[in-house]
């Protein structure tokens, strides 16, 4: 299979995570799509190294991925506490940091 | 002429220690337990003092006669990939202007005992108060000591940290409007100013081969005039905000009116001549021919400032704002001084430089007394008959209007005539536009001396105390400073003239000869 | 040529001089008030001090030959850069030395008589330091060798009377009136600071010899400027026209203030600087015609205003201004004229010290009334003062032998020389002193008694009464005694130069008709107020009324001066807060609004933070596609 696909599969990725981050309400979807782009990116990466014959793309994805799941813990804990004090996961309802 | 009265061993850096020990004083202040006030204040004076007499030593170590650009000076790497050192020096124009510092700090922190007290508006404490004047000495001595161009910058910029909070944490009912105008306005220029160095220093690289700040590697360094005009432009706005020449002088009267007396010297008796400390020994010897193609603007916005600020005080109904807007005229007189390039107007100005911290220091002080004894009122209409009252108050009221209507005898004078016989040797008519401002500050100064001092006794005044022990002590340095300059001027002229002379060389240009030449000019 | 020379033997504390009034002065002034007890005495043996030494100086200058009477003592540099240079130095010669006399004997007559005068004020020893002040001020401004030396005195002086005028502080009228006197006569010294750097300029120097020795090389536009500069000078200093404004409202001051101004010090400092310019002033006919003009035109304009006033002391002010007008006039006639000017100088210095001084015994024995209006028949209560007033009145009458005639007639004499208007104006003048001159005498000192109901007028006690007789005798001899014994004409000739010119009309003629002149004024005057003199002062003409508003000077000044300065100050008051600091307030508000429209964008919703991202995204992905970067 040309390394292409891959190409194409992570644009599609990305695209539904994106698009799930913008229309979905709910923190927890929000969340997981986030991580279907960071996923379709690595997936790209993965892909341009092997494209380019270098190892550069794959060290970069364990970066990521090491990232995200920082990102992980931070954000969970931030969802379970705002889902305890507000009964809900909706990211429309806390909007207490504007001007 | 004289080499130094004192010979003072080269391997002590002089200036360092000249500028760190106020900066240690500072840290001892705040250090101090907050009850222990007087002790604060016992020690603050103490360093100030300590200062003052290291100054002395350096003034009398200094050799007026010396060729060298520089003296004292030190040098040490600091960014050495951007050509940045810490290097220090002193000619006699930053030597005059660091004794004018010194000698004030002390002067203030006396008149300012008490302006931290119980029942004053601010909400500072009284450590923190005598900690910033000193940490603000340091930063005066800094700056008119730097010969690194960078270094000069950094301590413009810092000098504003100080002088931000003097105001805004212990000033008048307005502290905060005032402190921020101050800062801001004082930013742009700082910010411009950061603009036209780091052009400087590309401009350095281009023609040195390796970018440097240090300033006796800059003069003389060959600019593409347009270059060379922007440059200058960024410099000169900087200096023109501190100085504050006209139109960019409105931050001046709210930061006087709201600041305290002891502030308000320091910030325009001599934070303010930064400014024109800065056209004198960055401006003319960097930019020389923008410098000669500012002029006529220079000059007619120095000749604005003098009849302006005399009108605007003349008009003013508030005494601290009518100090500010004299200022500005004064602030004129300087400024057009330093741009019309004659040896009489240049050390003119630099002599003035000093006058006038001189003046403000009487003015402010004594103005603060009176308005201490009154509620802190600074409204003209609210004062009347005091010289009756307080006489020695009276006497010192006085004598500040006179310094400020620059009266031969007083340092003043000598400052104010030689601008105008240097602007008179180039441009008559700008001398004879100038000259008018000295009817005018008459009319100002003796307007605000007789609406306050003379008449019938207001109500308010009567039973006012005259000056304490402590309020005579602080201004009678001043007063005999002012009178020993105004009889003999020799004593600053002997270590301006030679540095004023080498700066007016290096822009290029030599006074105009009198009329009938081949005549003799007098004694030496 | 003259010898200048060193300072040596007598000449040696020449600075003693200035020296002994100015630490009378600084002793007053700093001593506070343990000095209060003594005070007066010090100030008065301070003066008597400088008194002696010039006569001590006077004996030694004419023990040497007249060209070698040119005394220079350097006591140290002032200000110097480059070629400018400007020494603390004192030049003794004979124009000074008469200044100096004049200066210091008049001065300390003025001082004992305040001894007495200012008995009951309690501020008597800051009296005192002021008058010390007035008189070191103003030796400062005669010694001086140099022209900017001569500006400091001449400020000095300026300041000293500011302070003396100004010394009933209390009163806003002496307040206004001391500011007014300042502020006009700085109208002067902006004269004086540019004929200074136009000498500078042109000279290279500001030293008298200097620029005197090289007075005939520079171009006649220069020398005119110079001359109308310094004559703009002398206007503020000598209430001159147009600036003599500010001569009556300095009435406000203690009377032997108005002594000290208007006979020894102050008013004739223009003079002096006029004669002593002589050599620029030689260059410029142009210059000097209008010095002859301005003098003319002042002496007409006190003569009217001395002729209208009811206050004695402002009749007096006015004849001070119509006399120093003479003085002027002749110093613009040039060396015809200056030896003339400086010696009516001398013998007006004596008799309108001994006028005011004895105004000063009426009013201290009149409750410091001053409306002639309400005196009357005082001969009999004051018969020192009337006897020494006579004499002085006669004196500045120019009847002869008293001094006033001698200096006067030779005026009169070389105006004719000059010009027959300018010597009929002259002649007219002297007509119109008769007038003024008789009419305040009578109406002081003779007719019916009109004083208010609270008056009981007495004599002065003899501190006051003693130097009144002193210059009594002096109104009456000092004219015979420089003219033949002191021989004023060839002592003061090495310095300002001296010729006479034939005259058609023969010198005894001229006299007569002068005299005669003087006469018919006189009459007049006797005629109109002997009999009776009415109490509310009556409406008059035209010309009677703006004579007693002093010609509407104060009218003029505000309306060409000060209320447009006034005005032009309050709108740029206006204009500061509102336009430029406007311009600043408004960039400040604009930024503000800016970003409080801006900061809308944050509405806290997280997923329109989202779509910006994205589309911030986008636009870079856009761009870069769109714009290959090299």
């Amino acid at each position: 299979m040309s390394p292409s696909a891959y190409v194409v599969l992570a644009a599609i990725l990305f695209t539904l995570g994106s698009v799930g981050v913008l229309v979905r309400r709910n923190a927890i979807v929000m969340f997981m799509s986030v991580e279907m782009m960071l996923n379709a990116c690595n997936l790209a990466f993965v892909a341009f190294a092997r494209m380019n014959g270098n190892l550069d793309g794959q060290v970069v994805a364990f970066f990521v991925m090491v990232v995200a799941a920082a990102e992980v813990v931070v954000g969970l804990a931030i969802i379970v506490t705002i889902f305890r004090t507000r009964r809900s996961a909706s990211v429309d309802e806390p909007n207490l940091l504007k001007y | 002429m004289t080499s130094s009265m004192l010979n003072l061993p080269t391997s002590i850096p002089w200036l360092t220690i000249l500028g760190v020990v106020p900066l240690v004083g500072s840290v001892v202040v705040l250090l101090l337990p907050r009850a222990r006030e007087t002790m604060a204040k016992q020690v603050a004076l103490a360093f100030s003092l300590v200062t003052l007499v290291l100054t002395v030593v350096l003034a009398l170590g200094f050799d007026a006669a010396s060729s060298a650009p520089f003296q004292f000076a030190e040098k040490y790497e600091w960014i050495a990939s951007l050509g940045i050192s810490y290097s220090v020096g002193v000619d006699g124009i930053g030597l005059v202007l660091i004794a004018l510092a010194t000698i004030l700090v002390p002067i203030v922190m006396l008149s300012g005992w008490n302006d931290v007290a119980p029942g004053t508006t601010g909400r500072g404490t009284v450590k923190g108060y005598f900690a910033l004047m000193l940490a603000l000495e340091t930063c005066m001595v800094g700056v008119f000591a730097a010969t690194d161009v960078f270094l000069f910058y950094v301590f413009f910029e810092v000098m504003l940290i100080p002088t931000f909070f003097l105001i805004g944490r212990f000033g008048g009912a307005q502290r905060a409007y005032a402190s921020v105008k101050f800062l801001i306005y004082s930013l742009v220029g700082g910010l411009l100013m950061l603009a036209a160095l780091i052009g400087l220093y590309v401009v350095s690289a281009d023609v040195l081969g390796q970018g440097t700040f240090d300033f006796m590697q800059l003069v003389g360094i060959d600019i593409d005039p347009g270059t060379e005009k922007l440059l200058f432009l960024g410099f000169f706005i900087a200096f023109a905000i501190k100085a504050p020449l006209w139109p960019f002088h409105t931050w001046l009267p709210d930061a006087a009116r709201e600041a305290t007396p002891a502030t308000a010297v320091l910030l325009i008796g001599v934070l303010d001549k930064v400014g024109t400390f800065g056209m004198i020994r960055y401006l003319l010897p960097i930019f020389p021919s923008a410098s000669q193609w500012f002029a006529p603007l220079v000059i007619a916005m120095a000749v604005i400032g003098i009849i302006y600020g005399a009108l605007v005080a003349l008009g003013q109904s508030d005494m601290k704002r009518l100090f500010a807007y004299s200022s500005m005229s004064h602030f004129g007189f300087i400024a057009l001084g330093i741009f019309v390039f004659t040896s009489q107007g240049m050390s003119g100005s630099v002599f003035y430089m000093i006058a006038h911290g001189l003046a403000t220091a009487a003015l402010f002080i004594v103005g603060g007394y009176l308005m201490s004894r009154r509620g802190g009122s600074s409204l003209i209409s609210d004062y009347g008959g005091v010289a009756k009252v307080a006489p020695i108050l009276g006497g010192f009221f006085m004598f500040a209007a006179l310094s400020a209507l620059a009266l031969p005898a007083l340092a003043p004078f000598v400052g104010e005539f030689l601008v105008l016989l240097g602007t008179f040797e180039r441009y008559i008519v700008i001398a004879v536009i100038a000259t008018i401002g000295i009817v005018l500050s008459a009319a100002y100064a003796l307007r605000l001396y007789q609406k306050t001092m003379t008449g019938p006794v207001a109500p308010g005044i009567d039973g006012m105390k005259d000056l304490g022990g402590r309020e005579f002590t602080s201004l009678f340095p001043v007063f005999a400073l002012t009178l020993v300059l105004g009889v003999i001027p020799g004593i600053a002229l002997n270590v301006i003239n030679p540095a004023v002379d080498r700066t007016l060389t290096t822009v290029g240009l030599t006074d105009p000869q009198p009329v009938l030449t081949g005549t003799e000019g007098g004694q030496p | 040529m003259e010898v200048t020379t060193a300072a040596g033997g007598a000449f040696a504390y020449l600075w003693l001089l200035i020296g002994f009034p100015l630490a009378g002065a600084a002793i007053l002034l700093f001593g506070g008030k343990r000095t209060n007890r003594w005070g007066h005495y010090v100030g008065t043996l301070a003066v008597v001090a400088s008194a002696a030494y010039a006569v001590i100086l006077l004996l030694a200058l004419m023990g040497r030959s007249p060209e070698e009477r040119t005394v220079v003592q350097h006591i140290a540099d002032w200000i110097f850069i480059n070629k400018f240079s400007a020494s603390i130095a004192l030049q003794l010669d004979q124009l000074s030395m008469v200044f100096v006399l004049l200066i210091t004997i008049v001065g300390s007559l003025i001082h004992v008589y305040s001894i007495g005068y200012m008995k009951d004020d309690p501020d008597r020893r800051r009296f005192f330091g002021f008058l010390n002040l007035f008189v070191a001020a103003m030796l400062l401004l005669v010694l001086a060798d140099n022209y900017l030396l001569l500006y400091a005195g001449w400020e000095g002086v300026g300041l000293a009377s500011f302070l003396l005028i100004g010394f009933w502080q209390h009163k806003n009228s002496a307040a206004a009136a001391a500011k007014k006197a300042f502020v006009m006569n700085r109208i002067g010294d902006v004269g004086m600071s540019l004929g200074i750097m136009l000498i500078f300029v042109t000279f290279g120097s500001v030293t008298f010899s200097t620029v005197f020795d090289q007075a005939g090389e520079a171009s006649d536009t220069t020398m005119t400027w110079i001359g109308l500069l310094l004559l703009l000078a002398a206007c503020g200093k000598s209430a001159q026209f147009p600036l003599q404004a500010w001569l009556l409202d300095a009435m406000e001051g203690p009377t032997p203030v108005s002594a000290l101004i208007h006979a020894a010090t102050m008013v004739t400092a223009g003079v002096y600087l006029i004669v002593r310019s002589g050599p620029i002033f030689d260059q410029t006919i142009v210059a000097s015609t209008v010095v002859v003009i301005i003098g003319t035109i002042t002496m007409f304009l006190g003569a009217f205003i001395g002729s209208a006033k009811d206050e004695i002391k402002k009749a007096l002010a006015g004849s001070t201004m119509s006399q120093i007008g003479y003085m002027i006039l002749a110093a613009g006639l040039g060396p015809v004229g200056y030896v003339f000017a400086i010696f009516h100088l001398l013998t007006h210095g004596v008799f309108k010290a001994n006028l005011f001084l004895g105004a000063g015994s009426v009013m201290h024995g009149m409750k410091n009334r001053e409306n002639m209006r309400r005196y009357g028949a005082l001969r009999a209560a004051m018969i020192v003062t009337w006897l020494s007033f006579m004499a002085a009145t006669f004196a500045i009458m120019g009847i002869p032998p008293f001094s006033g005639f001698w200096s006067k007639d030779d005026i009169i004499h070389a105006a004719f020389e000059h010009n027959i208007i300018i010597g009929i104006c002259a002649i007219l003048a002297a007509g119109f002193t008769g007038f003024y001159m008789t009419r305040m005498l009578v109406m002081t000192f003779f007719g019916k008694a009109r004083w208010e109901d609270d008056q009981h007028p007495h004599e002065s006690p003899p501190v006051m009464t003693i130097p009144l007789i002193i210059l009594g005798i002096g109104s009456i001899f000092t004219g015979i005694g420089l003219l033949f014994w002191g021989n004023i004409e060839t002592w003061l000739e090495p310095v300002t130069g001296f010729e006479t010119r034939e005259l058609a009309i023969p010198a005894i003629v001229l006299e007569g008709i002068t005299l005669l002149v003087v006469l018919v004024g006189a009459a007049v005057a006797i005629a109109m107020y002997r009999r009776s003199v009415a109490v509310e002062a009556p409406k008059g003409n035209v010309l009677v009324r703006a004579a007693r508003n002093s010609m509407y000077d104060d009218a003029i000044n505000d309306t060409i001066a000060v209320r447009p300065t006034y005005w032009l100050s309050r709108s740029l008051v206006w204009a500061d807060r509102s336009v430029i600091d406007g311009i600043v307030g408004g960039s400040a508000a604009f930024v503000g609004g800016l970003s409080g429209r801006m900061r809308r964008l944050q509405s806290g919703f997280a997923r329109s933070y989202a779509l910006a991202m994205l589309g911030g995204a986008i636009l870079v992905v856009v761009v870069m596609l769109l714009v290959r970067l090299p």
